[in-house]
């Protein structure tokens, strides 16, 4: 593929190449009230407590609604601009959250991985490593999704005071010391594999920083998002984007959805904050023209316990994910797993559609990068992707 | 030439509490190591932090509910402040173990109770430290054992407890979860009241016999009515639980071992030592202090040096230390807390019950920029006391760029770099030439090139490591 990052400045790069940010809905977030099977008698049988009222769901069909707090979801899914993404996990669910978390991130149920499915991903993307902004992540933490050997992710905590020893004065001893920082950081120095990585990671630092903090500068626009983490992590997103900065892969989360107890007012007040930070984003793009190349994909490590706990939901199974933007089919695809009882395992929603199928259609489909050395092997693939 | 007995006392000193001044350090030297180790495991003989005194200037930080932030200050002025180190780091060790987070419990003072919990019990039997967190309104909380009842289980903390605190995957069955899970019924808390408009209540623990479900139970190959203790019994006579629990020592001891999640699979890097603790806990009974001695005095302990990435709150507390900013209350306490959070440790606020993932996922290019920003500000503000000492250290060693070099080295640790780094450091202090020591212009005098070199020495790879 063409590459726009070259001579490294990427400042004026193509805003048309495919992008996608990743929202991890972190803690496990419940299937079952989230896309409500509301026709379903037996869901209120599971769910005498931790229920979505028949009078507040969103409908999408006649079967099939949304929680109430997703109005600018269905919306957007009226639009066609929303594709749901029904029974979604793999065999042998662990209801661990940090197991199950790893999975998703490493593309390796049966082994241990290390390298995430997206820090590859930004290796074909960007194999001689032009651009260390290729991949921004939003938020303290660098998630494992996005870790590969030798390739550079920006961890962006706060990106308007982004940058590397700015307490020194004047500029010319900030200089002199920067300059001797990269030459300590310098692959010259150092031996294995963790000096290694501590050497790269100072030095993408370094130039991370001088190239991103052209995006605060450069944005302006009209839409004001709401006041809540996530919807400040969308907004820094939009910023880098709007700048035209080369980046490709975007990832944030939000949560937690842990939700064993107190399960309704938790789950509601999680969910507002999501989809309204979610329509703020794409109203943003909007308005300056840079939506169509932007496919969002948001997913949870599982779906919870079908029967409620009476305040709450337990690790389940199966789950579902979105896939959002003009680049998706909108729709639904693969069934809602079946709800009887006997089909239940462990009491929980039986999975249909591996994740590592709904990664192949992202990377292969959207990304146009071959999906098999990504996702670990061969997945037929949900068609939500418009060609 | 670097001391051997400096260098191992410093070691010591960062990995059983957070680094030392040189003052500290020679003055331990002429106690001993073997005293020094043993003085470590006696807090109750030194003198202990006067909270009151930090309370008299900051009384909302008594009892801080849910205050945003201000929960972590008091513990971190603990940590500035304490002469018990090994006390402190032993609550850091179990919060980063029993992880336990203000974003669900929304009542920083139930997570202070359990962390002072660890202050008190800390260096005795794991048993006690379980069983006080098996009863901590915040761990209860926590991982929903409330929501457990004897007609409606909650898995969650008897999952954990198999999984993050005691075993490890592996080593027990789903029927077992379920069977920790029943035994636990009915162990809960009381005064869960509303907080509006009476304000915060304390929570207490509470057993509740008419919710604990006293039938049979079949768990890891033993049968019988148990009940919670008898669960935890059961838990530690198993090799496996002193294995698993010597691997969290030596890994947040001696030297960074994979994450957790990976123990099932991965095995640890110095399976000799782990072993050698995991003997230790079985023939002491799991009394942490006995098997602390034995590895402070353990020659895998000894060589261990610069083999673990430095946490957060070791690189503040430790640089907080190193520059003495100690003597009274200010409002930058709260701002110390702030510091490590933003450096990916978020003190009684851990991103899930596993904790944090330690060693080198410490670091990404944000943390590392917040850990280099950080010490390198704090080492070049001549107002702090510590500074000064270091400066006076260094004037005291000369004024060629060799001389200065080789004294921040020194008083910085004493740090072994490799020969291409020191290089690095010797070229940059002849770029700014001799050091005039009676040029005290602020910015450009012979403090400020002193200075200038040790934020270059913070900024160092190497520093990043105890």
């Amino acid at each position: 593929m063409t590459s726009l990052l070259e001579n490294g400045a990427s400042i004026n790069g193509s805003t048309d190449d495919p992008v996608i940010v990743v929202l991890q809905l972190s803690g496990g977030n419940d299937y079952m009230n989230t896309v409500v099977p509301y026709n379903d008698p037996l869901y209120r049988d599971y769910r005498p407590t931790v229920n979505v009222g028949e009078d507040e769901v969103l409908t999408l069909d006649d079967q099939i609604g949304l929680h109430p707090t997703m109005g600018p979801i269905q919306e957007m899914y009226k639009e066609g601009n929303v594709a749901i993404l029904h029974g979604v996990g793999y065999e042998n669910s662990p209801r661990s959250h940090f197991r199950s978390m790893d999975i998703w991130h490493t593309c390796e149920p049966d082994t241990l991985g290390t390298e995430g499915w997206l820090g590859r991903v930004v290796r074909e993307l960007d194999p001689s490593k032009e651009n260390v902004v290729t991949a921004v992540s939003m938020g303290p933490a660098l998630f494992r999704a996005l870790v590969a050997p030798d390739v550079p992710v920006a961890t962006v905590e706060n990106i308007d005071s982004y940058g590397l020893l700015t307490d020194i004065t004047p500029e010319e001893k900030l200089n002199r010391v920067l300059g001797r920082y990269k030459r300590m950081y310098s692959p010259a120095i150092g031996s294995g594999p963790v000096m290694d990585y501590l050497g790269q990671t100072g030095l993408d630092a370094l130039k991370g920083a001088e190239i991103l903090n052209v995006a605060p500068e450069q944005y302006s626009s009209t839409v004001e998002y709401q006041d809540s983490s996530i919807a400040r992590k969308l907004k820094g997103i939009a910023q880098v984007h709007l700048a035209g900065l080369g980046s490709r892969v975007f990832y944030c989360d939000h949560g937690s959805f842990d939700t064993h107890a107190d399960q309704l007012s938790t789950h509601h007040k999680l969910w507002s904050q999501v989809s309204q930070a979610i329509r703020d984003f794409f109203d943003d793009l909007e308005e300056h023209n840079a939506a169509d190349n932007v496919v969002m994909f948001i997913f949870s490590e599982f779906g919870r316990r079908v029967y409620d706990n009476g305040s709450g939901t337990d690790h389940g199974a199966g789950g579902v994910c979105l896939a959002i933007g003009k680049g998706v089919k909108g729709g639904q695809y693969g069934q809602y797993p079946s709800t009887k009882a006997n089909d239940l395992d462990q009491g929980d929603l039986v999975p249909d559609m591996d994740f590592r199928s709904v990664y192949t259609s992202l990377v292969e489909d959207w990304l146009g990068l071959d999906p098999v050395p990504i996702v670990g092997g061969t997945f037929e693939k949900p068609d939500f992707i418009l060609k | 030439m670097t001391d051997q007995n400096l260098s191992l006392m410093a070691h010591l000193m960062r990995r059983a509490g957070f680094g030392a001044s040189r003052e500290e350090l020679e003055h331990r030297i002429e106690v001993g190591y073997e005293d020094t180790v043993e003085e470590l495991l006696t807090p109750e003989a030194q003198e202990q932090v006067d909270i009151y005194e930090f309370l008299r200037y900051y009384p909302l930080w008594w009892k801080p509910g849910t205050m945003g932030g201000l929960g972590q200050a008091p513990w971190v002025w603990r940590m500035i402040n304490t002469k018990a180190p090994l006390q402190e780091k032993l609550c850091l060790f179990y919060h980063q173990l029993f992880a336990t987070g203000v974003a669900k419990v929304d009542h920083y003072d139930e997570i202070e109770d359990m962390i002072d919990s660890f202050r008190e019990k800390g260096l005795g039997n794991y048993k006690d430290v379980l069983m006080s967190v098996a009863q901590s309104p915040a761990m209860i909380y926590w991982l929903d054992n409330h929501e457990n009842h004897a007609e409606s289980v909650n898995e969650n903390w008897g999952r954990e407890l198999l999984e993050l605190f005691t075993m490890g995957v592996g080593n027990y069955t789903e029927t077992d979860v379920r069977e920790c899970s029943r035994a636990f019924t009915g162990w809960t808390l009381k005064h869960k009241l509303p907080r509006f408009h009476m304000g915060r209540w304390d929570w207490e623990y509470e057993f509740r016999p008419d919710d604990h479900d006293y039938s049979e139970k079949t768990f890891l190959g033993h049968t019988g009515n148990f009940d919670g203790e008898e669960i935890i019994d059961i838990i530690l006579a198993k090799p496996a639980t002193a294995a698993f629990i010597a691997r969290h020592l030596y890994s947040f001891f001696v030297a960074d071992e994979p994450q957790v999640p990976a123990w099932s699979v991965t095995p640890p890097n110095d399976p000799e030592a782990v072993q050698f603790i995991a003997d230790a806990l079985m023939e002491s009974d799991y009394h942490i202090g006995t098997v602390l001695r034995k590895v402070f005095n353990s020659d895998f302990f000894k060589e261990s040096r610069f083999e673990r990435v430095k946490n957060p709150t070791e690189v503040v507390i430790g640089t907080l230390r190193l520059v003495e900013d100690t003597n009274r209350p200010l409002p930058e306490t709260m701002n110390w807390a702030s510091q490590i959070a933003f450096m990916g440790q978020d003190l009684l606020n851990p991103p899930s019950v596993e904790g944090w993932h330690s060693g080198i996922e410490w670091i990404n290019s944000g943390t590392l920029m917040k850990r280099t920003n950080f010490t390198a500000e704090m080492i070049s503000d001549l107002s702090k006391p510590g500074v000064i000492k270091i400066i006076d250290r260094i004037k005291s060693s000369g004024s060629s760029p060799e001389d200065v070099v080789d004294a921040c080295l020194d008083v910085m640790g004493p740090l072994d770099i490799p020969a291409e780094s020191r290089k690095e450091l010797l070229d940059h202090a002849m770029e700014l030439g001799e050091i005039d020591w009676n040029d005290e212009r602020p910015g450009q005098g012979g403090a400020a090139k002193a200075t200038e070199i040790l934020q270059l020495v913070v900024s160092l790879r190497e520093y990043q490591f105890a």
